[in-house]
């Protein structure tokens, strides 16, 4: 089944993505289509590249880019969330005129349309959050 | 059938007390991160879950019940217990997932 992810809450904060991890991995194991997962809201921490948690725990954000490269996954930032947070890839650093950018791999920054997009497209879209 | 999901401690929000009210018979509900704490024994929700059971079907997510302390036998009787490969059955079989968030 196709399935749609949207994750609203920053890493290390609650549970939410944690659950969206380990519900999205859970589903790709058993065969399930991920369409997108979305990140809103302060869900975009989970895309910077710069966090270092300490060794022993868990990486929420390499975590991700490691699993959207086994699997091919859209792991799509919200522009407006993540400009109003401190959230660049090049292109978006140049354009505003920042030095650096610190999104992760595997992450892209793009619009709101691309949720409505999972929305319509997947055959279910849970969402995670606070 | 929708599945509800509830994230929060029953203690912390009425979203638990909401979604029991507005959920339809046959829907399913699945308790999971604080939400588990709702799905323990002996607390003064329990009475709550034991009257939704009657028209809905309601599933905690072990893992999560179990991080915080709480074993399968602490459980309100009748709730079943799901892992993350049973929360993405209980998905696939519902026409559409709410967030109680």
């Amino acid at each position: 089944m196709k399935l749609g992810i949207m994750v609203s809450e920053g890493p290390y904060q609650h549970q939410a993505s944690d659950s969206a991890y380990n519900f999205t991995k859970a589903a790709l194991e058993k065969g399930h289509e991920i369409f997108r997962v979305f990140f809103y809201h302060d869900g975009v921490n989970n895309a910077t590249r710069l966090t270092v948690p300490p060794q022993d725990d868990r990486n929420i954000v390499n975590r991700w880019s490691e699993l959207a490269k086994q699997y091919d996954l859209d792991l799509v930032v919200c522009i407006a969330a993540a400009q109003r947070r401190g959230l660049l890839d090049e292109n978006e650093a140049k354009r505003n005129g920042k030095d650096a950018n610190n999104i992760a791999e595997g992450f892209r920054i793009s619009g709101l349309g691309q949720l409505i997009e999972a929305g319509i497209q997947s055959e279910r879209l849970v969402v995670f959050g606070d | 059938m929708t599945l509800h999901i509830v994230n929060k401690s029953p203690f912390e929000t009425n979203s638990l007390e909401t979604c029991l009210r507005l959920a339809r018979s046959g829907h399913c509900v699945l308790l999971f991160e604080d939400g588990v704490y709702g799905a323990s024994k002996g607390t003064r929700f329990e009475a709550l879950l034991t009257e939704a059971m009657q028209n809905c079907k309601i599933h905690v997510l072990l893992p999560d019940f179990e991080a915080r302390g709480m074993k399968a036998d602490n459980l309100i009787a009748g709730i079943e217990t799901v892992d993350y490969l049973g929360f993405v059955d209980l998905v696939t079989a519902s026409e559409r997932v709410q967030s109680w968030l």
